[in-house]
């Protein structure tokens, strides 16, 4: 009864299907990057050209020329590191705690942490800003951090932990039967082990950071405008330049999405570990 | 997240003092720096919402205890975003769920570039939210926007429709933007679920004469189910949340047409400069948003406490 299925009945029930789905999730991203190579005028008379002999770098090249595109890009670069560093350093002694001691009000700790990522962004972003422009630390690099750092501090705490959980403990016990300390067997026994782990949520925290717009847009200003509140500006004043915009998310876009889909297998996999087994 | 096995205190050897400590002095980076930037905002936040306070007008801050709140449920407006909010949650979150488990079942057929079409498929994950909303703004430009132009050849629209100008339509635009941004969380969420489901009952199911809607009914969908639920509560409180696609896309606007409850908060906060009130109705949407929360929280602790 259960027949091979012949090649064109694949192709129709499997491959068809899984080809529709694919261009339905890259079709608008697509659309975008063929309205980028463009040039302006042929954009202005006839509309986004799919013949690649019209197509030609010159909103790149005015993206780069004529705006301070690239420097946005420096800022977005400077806060999404910083972010980062500052996401990860506080959050892995927590995670190593939450992994491998039992004490009192542990379960609370943890649960504060998962309730912090559910504050919505709206609620911090307001007292943030009156908070930030009171201490004079309106539009610097430290501001958009310390915004990000809401996010990423309590996602990272939950991702090390499920990371951390999965060294064997004999590991860190071992190490101290040999005559290390806590500490030193954080350093040297956990640390490396949890590398891949570490690199992947940190990179998440990356692109998250790089990606985020509202605490952006509320927090920064003059000198420091990341690449996602550049974008928006890039909107000519009378009318808009599709082709220069869509240059610039083009290239606002490209380092989150290399870098997810580099990670994009261990990323996924500590991403869904918690809900396929909860 | 799965946690190791809580050892009883009992069994772990009587170490000094400084080793009870030790996980404590441990945790107080991430536990001091997350007072500082997450709950002292919050309790300030709590405090404003108690205050008629105008941002260039500091001098004039008023207290003016539950006001504010009075001054929300009285607010036309507050009921109006508030039923948005239904609507924006009722409709976009079954829809990525539902796109989500059919892009899933799809790819997790077997095909020679499978690996490729997973990879392709979370793009929409990846890109920053202004840039999907700039891209779907020129998608659904009434001028020039490729969305008419296909409607028109495929003559299923007479004239070019201005979607995010019609204030009947505009909600529902913006909601099948953020549908296709939110689809591959789904899409990836269900295939590490159906990845679970030994092959062993499909097997057993088709023995048993079972039909592919009946397997589809009694093996994979009981399969998924805690995969489904986890994931949509997670995405309830997202998408509650989310406002920089609207926010790019429309502003709220046509009038008050795609304004969401934390979107009128903010609004009101950054345009009017009513810090007071915009703290108001960031912290009302708070309230209402936590019930959701603590079905989650209640969910997930259980495994905090393995």
């Amino acid at each position: 009864m259960i027949g091979k299925p012949t090649l064109s009945r694949r192709i129709l029930t499997t491959d068809l299907p899984a080809l529709g789905i694919v261009l339905l999730a890259i079709g608008p991203f697509a659309w975008m990057v063929l309205t980028s190579v463009t040039p302006q005028e042929r954009l202005a008379a006839l509309g986004v050209s799919i013949v690649p002999s019209d197509w030609s770098l010159e909103n790149y090249v005015r993206l780069v020329s004529r705006t301070s595109f690239l420097g946005n890009m420096g800022h977005s670069l400077i806060v999404a590191t910083g972010t980062m560093v500052l996401g990860l350093v506080v959050s892995v002694t927590a995670a190593y705690a939450f992994s491998r001691f039992r004490f009192p009000g542990r379960r609370l700790l943890m649960l504060q942490f998962l309730l912090v990522n559910m504050f919505p962004v709206v609620l911090l972003i307001l007292p943030l800003f009156v908070l930030m422009r009171r201490i004079g630390l309106l539009d610097t690099h430290a501001a958009l951090i310390i915004a990000n750092a809401t996010v990423a501090i309590p996602f990272s705490v939950w991702m090390l932990t499920s990371y951390i959980n999965a060294i064997p403990k004999s590991l860190d016990e071992a190490a101290m039967t040999d005559g290390c300390t806590r500490l030193q067997a954080l350093r040297r026994v956990i640390l490396p082990l949890a590398m891949p782990g570490i690199v992947s949520t940190g990179i998440y925290i990356f692109i998250t950071a790089w990606n985020e717009y509202l605490y952006a847009l509320t927090l920064g200003g003059r000198n420091v405008r990341t690449v996602t509140v550049a974008v928006q500006t890039l909107i000519g004043e009378y009318q808009i330049e599709w082709g220069l915009l869509s240059a610039g998310g083009v290239v606002g876009a490209l380092p989150a999405t290399i870098l997810f889909l580099i990670a994009q297998r261990r990323l996924i996999g500590g991403l869904t570990q918690g809900a396929v087994k909860g | 997240m799965t946690l190791s096995v809580a050892l009883p205190n009992q069994a772990a050897p009587a170490h000094s003092w400084r080793n009870r400590l030790l996980p404590y002095a441990l945790l107080t980076p991430a536990v001091v720096v997350t007072i500082i930037i997450v709950f002292l905002p919050m309790i300030e936040a709590v405090v404003t919402s108690l205050y008629e306070f105008v941002l260039f007008r500091p001098n004039a801050a008023r207290f003016v205890g539950l006001g504010n709140y009075i001054k929300l449920v009285q607010d036309p407006v507050f009921w109006i975003t508030l039923g948005h909010t239904a609507i924006w949650i009722g409709l976009t979150v079954p829809l990525q769920m539902g796109l989500g488990l059919v892009a899933a079942l799809v790819l997790n057929r077997e095909f020679p570039w499978r690996g490729l079409a997973r990879a392709l498929v979370i793009i929409p994950w990846a890109l920053p939210s202004v840039v999907i909303a700039l891209m779907w703004r020129w998608i659904y430009d009434a001028n020039t926007g490729v969305l008419n132009e296909i409607l028109l050849r495929l003559a299923m629209i007479q004239s070019a429709v201005p979607w995010l100008a019609d204030p009947d339509k505009a909600l529902y635009a913006v909601i099948a933007t953020l549908t296709w941004q939110g689809f591959p969380f789904f899409a990836v969420m269900i295939l590490a679920g159906l990845q679970g489901i030994p092959k062993s009952r499909y097997e057993a199911a088709s023995i048993d004469g079972a039909s592919a809607w009946r397997q589809f009914r009694h093996v994979t969908l009981p399969g998924i189910a805690g995969v489904l639920a986890t994931a949509g509560l997670l995405r309830i409180i997202w998408v509650a949340n989310s406002i920089d696609v609207i926010f790019v896309m429309t502003g709220g606007g046509p009038g008050y047409a795609t304004q969401t409850l934390p979107l009128y908060a903010f609004v009101k906060a950054r345009q009017n400069l009513d810090f007071g009130y915009g703290t108001t109705i960031a912290v009302m949407f708070t309230l209402l948003l936590a019930g959701v929360v603590a079905v989650y929280i209640a969910r997930t602790s259980g495994e905090a406490e393995r």
